[in-house]
């Protein structure tokens, strides 16, 4: 067997490879669901319905994908520039404890400067937060796979102690848990009574910066060039440590945000449950939207549908909500696949 | 070659009808080819002639769509290499296949008995070895480790491998690119010798001058096709050329030189070595107006020489002048703030961007000038205007602006290279094996532009392993031998054997005792 690549990529064969991805997942998911006992159809149904099939379902899955919107644009950044950032988990995390440190009273302003503070404040600790391996990376060679995913697990500890001492809401009942954010400090909800909150119009409009630095901007071009060849990029005088630097802002920030969003818009504080792997998510998110930081919006929408799908189908079709796991797991898989047959054709000997 | 002409002599390879398609490329097109006993054959061909792909098929490592080859008379099955070892045809790669931490016998015995009996054998191996060494001009210790070896030495060894198996054919790709003339010369010598026992020789090759010095027969193959046969003794330089290229020569003129003041200066600088030699304490200075050659064999330091000069490794000591002005810190950038044109030796890692469009590629150096960007921003329409600017006046080939670079073939990716290093005409023009691997058109194309900024009074650094290249387009020519300069010589002043003799290492001046 040979990969040879494909002169071109014409438009069409850009939706349609990651629509007959998105149709194997379906296909390989169905196996698993006929073994747990049911019917494939009336489980993709009943996920169809539980993501899209009411106003309160799309609003959940709205509300889902927000998170997602913002680690899935982290990563897309990050990987953009061939800087694998593995740990959105841990910016977001630390950008959320940046958040209840400003924002359960150390500081009080009125709404429209407060929380445009904590904002900031999230994104630069989420920034610095992957600052470290990114410099680790250029001036030592370390690799930072390893150093971003293992400080996910440092960071998910750091918070864990955090939350039984220094951040520890006394009102909790000994739950390790923060105190709650100030009211001002409250992102408004979208629509009264419903969970959607502005955290989502915050992750749109983030993945249309972020498309217009990656598209338009001196900055954008520079982190293609380092990410499609460091050494070209080099050569023609682009300082790609600076480079790495500043993606390794820009991505850490972008996470950060799911932090601030889920705890001032959702949540209302800190906990070690704040996050069920947004941040590992954010890479599945990334790759089904092949980069595209506009693309991150409708992935992370499909990936939180599944999920928000799949919790309303394990209630009423005795299928465990797992298989939304197993169909993001898949779906990651079989997009690679379906990226790699886009730009190569397989030839058998 | 004077060998007598035999029409008679058995026919021992055939290749008959041979084609082969990858996707829509036909790489052989309907190609027949017969070899006599006890002659050399050229196979003369440019870069994607497919010289290399018709040798892969009968080595069995590429499975032909259509066609059937004939060694001794017999059909060899196709697709299977050892069927060709069997068959007694023997190859010697571009690049060798040698064990590096194993003796010369070894490597020479390697896979010719069952490992259990290595030991048993050695003796009668040494002897045999010993044998065709002499009879045929192969002198090379057996015991010598690979890594001690030259690099003429080491082809030895593989030519001695395959006549160890008892090869009858022998096929040579490209042996001379990594030789220094008196090896070539050597190479030469002992391939007359091995025809004269009967041996049969392919010799590939895209160079004129040793096809008409070493073969009977010349084939030519141009865009994967037979584009003619002709036996050497009948044919010219200017009519293989011809067939190769299939028109005519693209001639260029190179007249007297008007040197001006010196632009660049190495001042004893040393580096740190870089996929070869490294620099030891090398001064050089390279004058407007004059095209400076740097001529020497693969390895020596030329890596490291200009990736010292074009920024992107750091010297461990001396200075780096230029205009007359040490320079503090040098880099990419500062070497382009500072006027140099730069072409890297490798256009697909260094040179291009292969997954972004031409447009991005040629602004990669000029990015961040007011003429493409403002405040952050990039202006696209500037960008393209530039590289269609580019495309124009230099005769890309390329669908548009958007195109992937990739897409774009050697010759037309060099000339992007071109028109983003001369932009803005640099006086100081680091060129490094800027015609490697392109067709004899692009090679005058790109002679061209280099001659036209040196009458302009650029100051010109061409690195090439091509020696022809160097003596045709220098007006000062330097060599280069593990990490040492010579001391320069004018047009003409040194022969070619003399610069031979410098690229072997002997008699360079300033040379430090070797550790040896």
């Amino acid at each position: 067997m040979r990969l040879e690549p494909r002169p071109s990529s014409a438009g069409a064969a850009k939706i349609l490879w990651p629509a007959g991805a998105i149709l194997a997942t379906v296909v390989l998911s169905s196996v698993l669901v006929m073994i747990a006992g049911a019917s494939p159809f009336t489980v993709f149904w009943l996920v169809a319905k539980g993501a899209a099939g009411s106003q309160f379902a799309l609003l959940e899955t709205l509300t889902r994908a927000t998170p997602l919107i913002f680690t899935g644009l982290a990563v897309a950044v990050a990987f953009r520039a061939k800087l694998w950032n593995i740990g959105a988990e841990a910016q977001l995390y630390l950008g959320a404890v940046m958040t209840v440190v400003i924002g359960t009273g150390a500081v009080t302003l009125p709404s429209a400067g407060l929380i445009p503070l904590i904002m900031v404040a999230a994104m630069l600790t989420g920034a610095l937060t992957l600052l470290g391996p990114a410099i680790l990376k250029t001036k030592f060679g370390v690799d930072e796979v390893v150093t971003t995913l293992l400080l996910n697990f440092i960071v998910l500890l750091f918070v864990s102690m955090l939350l039984e001492g220094p951040l520890k809401d006394p009102m909790g009942m000994g739950w390790p848990q923060s105190k709650r954010v100030v009211a001002d400090a409250q992102l408004p909800r979208l629509i009264k009574g419903k969970r959607l909150h502005f955290g989502f119009i915050l992750a749109i409009a983030s993945a249309i910066v972020v498309w217009v630095i990656m598209k338009k901007t001196t900055l954008g071009y520079e982190m293609r060039a380092v990410g499609h060849n460091a050494e070209a990029a080099r050569f023609a005088g682009i300082p790609v440590n600076r480079v790495i630097a500043k993606t390794a802002l820009l991505s850490g920030g972008l996470a950060a945000l799911a932090g601030f969003s889920e705890v001032t818009g959702l949540k209302g504080n800190l906990t070690l449950d704040l996050s069920p792997g947004y941040g590992y998510t954010g890479i599945v998110v990334a790759m089904l939207a092949m980069l595209n930081p506009l693309g991150v919006i409708a992935a992370a929408i499909f990936v939180a549908g599944i999920f928000v799908g799949a919790d309303a189908m394990s209630r009423s079709a005795n299928v465990p909500s797992y298989i939304a796991e197993v169909m993001v797991a898949t779906s990651l898989l079989t997009m690679v696949a379906a990226i790699m047959l886009m730009r190569y054709r397989v030839r058998w000997r | 070659m004077n060998a007598i002409q035999d029409p008679e002599a058995e026919i021992v390879l055939r290749l008959s009808g041979i084609t082969k398609r990858f996707g829509g490329l036909v790489a052989n097109d309907a190609v027949s080819l017969s070899l006599k006993r006890g002659e050399v054959v050229a196979l003369l061909g440019e870069n994607g002639a497919g010289k290399t792909t018709l040798m892969n098929i009968l080595f069995g490592h590429y499975t032909a769509d259509e066609g059937e080859i004939e060694v001794f008379g017999k059909p060899l099955p196709t697709g299977d290499p050892n069927a060709a070892l069997g068959a007694g045809i023997g190859m010697v790669h571009q690049h060798f296949t040698l064990a590096d931490q194993m003796t010369v016998l070894e490597n020479i015995v390697l896979g010719t008995q069952s490992i259990w009996s290595l030991n048993l054998g050695k003796a009668r191996a040494r002897a045999k070895i010993r044998e065709l060494a002499t009879d045929y001009g192969l002198e090379v210790d057996p015991d010598r480790i690979i890594t001690e070896l030259s690099v003429g030495e080491r082809q030895r060894v593989e030519i001695l491998k395959a006549l160890y198996r008892e090869a009858r054919i022998l096929i040579l790709d490209e042996p001379t690119a990594v030789l220094t003339p008196m090896e070539t010369e050597a190479l030469f010598t002992t391939l007359k010798k091995l025809v004269a026992a009967g041996l049969s020789v392919i010799f590939i090759s895209h160079k004129l001058g040793e096809v008409q010095s070493v073969s009977d027969r010349v084939v030519v193959l141009r865009g994967g096709k037979l584009a003619g046969e002709r036996t050497t003794s009948e044919t010219t330089r200017r009519e293989l050329a011809e067939l190769m290229v299939g028109g005519q020569l693209p001639v260029n003129e190179i007249g007297p030189s008007t040197p001006r003041d010196v632009l660049f200066e190495l001042r004893s600088v040393s580096t740190p070595s870089l996929g070869g030699a490294a620099l030891r304490q090398i001064s050089l200075q390279l004058r407007g107006g004059e095209i400076t050659g740097l001529a020497g064999i693969s390895g020596n330091g030329q890596a490291a020489l200009a990736a010292l000069i074009a920024g992107t490794l750091e010297a461990r000591d001396g200075d780096i002048v230029v205009h007359g002005a040490p320079v503090e810190r040098w880099s990419p950038r500062a070497a382009l703030d500072r006027g140099l044109g730069r072409i890297p030796e490798d256009r697909h890692a260094t040179g291009m961007i292969g997954d972004m469009s031409v447009a991005e590629n040629v602004i990669s150096e000029a990015y961040r000038s007011p003429r493409f960007s403002r405040f952050g921003f990039l202006d696209w329409k500037a960008a393209a205007a530039f590289a269609d600017e580019i495309i124009k006046a230099y005769d890309v080939k390329c669908p548009s602006p958007e195109a992937r670079v990739r897409l774009l073939s050697g010759g037309n990716m060099q000339k992007l290279i071109l028109g983003r290093a001369l932009d803005g005409d640099p006086d100081i023009i680091l060129a490094s094996q800027p015609t490697r691997g392109l067709d004899v058109g692009a090679v005058a194309y790109v002679h061209a532009r280099l001659i036209e900024a040196r009458d302009r009074g650029a100051a010109v650094l061409l690195i090439s392993e091509d020696l022809d290249e160097i003596q045709t387009l220098s007006d000062r020519i330097l060599v280069i031998h593990r990490g040492q300069l010579s001391k320069p010589s004018l047009r003409g002043e040194r022969s070619v054997m003399e610069l031979g003799e410098l690229m072997a290492g002997h008699g360079v001046d300033e040379g430090a005792p070797h550790a040896a």
